[in-house]
């Protein structure tokens, strides 16, 4: 039996397994592809043109317009390849922490000092 | 006959490569993480290890969703880091040993581990920034590499038992290797930490000091979680406890903890750092 045969949700996390990937194939190919600055040249030049090439859905299209970090992740986008999406955008990973939580940057990296009392 | 003579755990995070770049490393922030590395630089030069074999983790450089390995080596004459997309510097080419590469890959296939060999492999922050931790101003050209890759990106992912197994095999690959090599062993990532969904920003010190504690003599006692356990305790990050396992496994000798620091956050983990030898 596989870990994943265990569908009790994990509070505030999406597993990304065989359902998540295949959701999200094309929108995560389009993220990978930002590896490159060509690429990064050409969708900042036109994001949705861009996302079309990869055929994303239009719920994914949006999700990018809107920077809605979960919005992504619940269509199977991957943090490791929404980072390159989102670091393109000048967001490191509390920014996007932050984003993801509702709270202020400050608020999140609060949270994290937090973490070590 | 080569020969492993310790282990260290380190994180890799992007983070630490953006500090080091900034040369902010003395700064409130980054100090209690950086003066962790001292005591292991100390080691390194008095040890003079001519191997590194490095356990991490392909975060979207080399491997796309396309084709994802569970396991994958490499056995390239050079390893090269290329552009991430968001900024984080490259580093000099790394050297590695192809004649040690394929000996380790010939013995774990041998060994029932059906490995990915790679004759090319591009480098991430998961490599390159414990490079840059261990030799500083990437002093690291008298230093052969051989990259080992865990999926940690998507499930299904190995478990800890697994990884752990996987380095005992390359531990004793290694020490039936016929040259007077002296290896050291990274295990890298981690420790607790999410960075997607809701739950972003998780840390379990506690966990992660249980953890440290049980590496150096009971790394047992760490196989009997799944990788959903960690994803439930350590956050979806956490799972890179494995390759800190994986180097483990590769220590089959009397294991001695001869340094450690934990440090919270730096970015949005906990970092661990630590230094086994191994006789
Ligand atoms: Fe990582």
């Amino acid at each position: 039996m596989s870990y994943l045969d265990d569908k009790t949700p994990i509070p505030g996390t999406i597993m990304f397994d065989g359902t998540m990937s295949r959701k999200g194939y094309g929108l995560n190919k389009m993220c990978y592809s930002l590896n490159d600055q060509a690429a990064r040249d050409e969708f900042a030049s036109d994001e949705m043109a861009y996302c079309e090439k990869y055929g994303l859905t239009s719920g994914q299209k949006t999700a990018i317009k809107d920077r809605d970090i979960i919005g992504l992740l619940e269509q199977g986008g991957s943090i490791y390849f929404l980072a390159k999406f989102a670091g393109g955008l000048g967001l490191n990973m509390q920014d996007i922490g932050a984003l993801q939580t509702g709270l202020s940057l400050e608020e999140f990296k609060e949270k994290l000092v937090r973490a070590g009392d | 006959m080569a020969k492993i003579i310790g282990g260290i755990g380190s994180s890799h995070i992007p983070a630490i490569g953006m500090a080091i770049a900034r040369k902010i490393q003395k700064t409130p922030y980054w100090k209690s993480f950086f003066d962790g590395f001292p005591p292991i630089h100390e080691w390194l030069a008095s040890e003079q290890p001519d191997i590194a074999i490095v356990f991490y983790n392909d975060h979207g450089l080399e491997f796309f969703l396309d084709k994802k390995p569970t396991f994958a080596i490499g056995a390239a004459a050079e390893y090269i880091s290329y552009d991430e997309g968001w900024g984080i510097d490259t580093i000099p080419p790394v050297i590695g040993d192809e004649d040690l590469s394929w000996h380790i890959c010939n013995e774990l296939v041998e060994d029932e581990f059906d490995i990915t060999i790679c004759q090319e492999l591009g480098i991430d922050h998961g490599l390159t920034v414990p490079m840059q931790l261990m030799w500083p101003g990437n002093t690291y050209g008298h230093m052969k590499v051989i990259p080992v890759v865990i999926n940690c990106e998507q499930h299904p992912m190995p478990s800890p038992k697994r990884c752990f197994d996987l380095g005992r095999s390359i531990g004793k690959a290694v020490e039936s290797y016929q040259k007077d090599l002296k290896v050291v062993v990274l295990g890298t990532g981690g420790l607790s930490h999410q960075l997607d969904g809701q739950r972003a920003g998780l840390i379990n010190k506690e966990f992660d000091l249980m953890c440290m504690d049980k590496l150096v003599n009971q790394p047992q006692a760490l196989l009997e979680y799944s990788i959903r356990d960690l994803t439930e305790i350590a956050g979806a990050q956490g799972v890179e406890l494995n390759m800190w396992l994986a180097m483990r496994g590769t220590l089959t000798g009397q294991v001695t903890e001869l340094h450690r620091n934990y440090h919270i956050p730096i970015s949005n983990t906990g970092a661990g750092t630590m230094l086994l030898s191994n006789v």
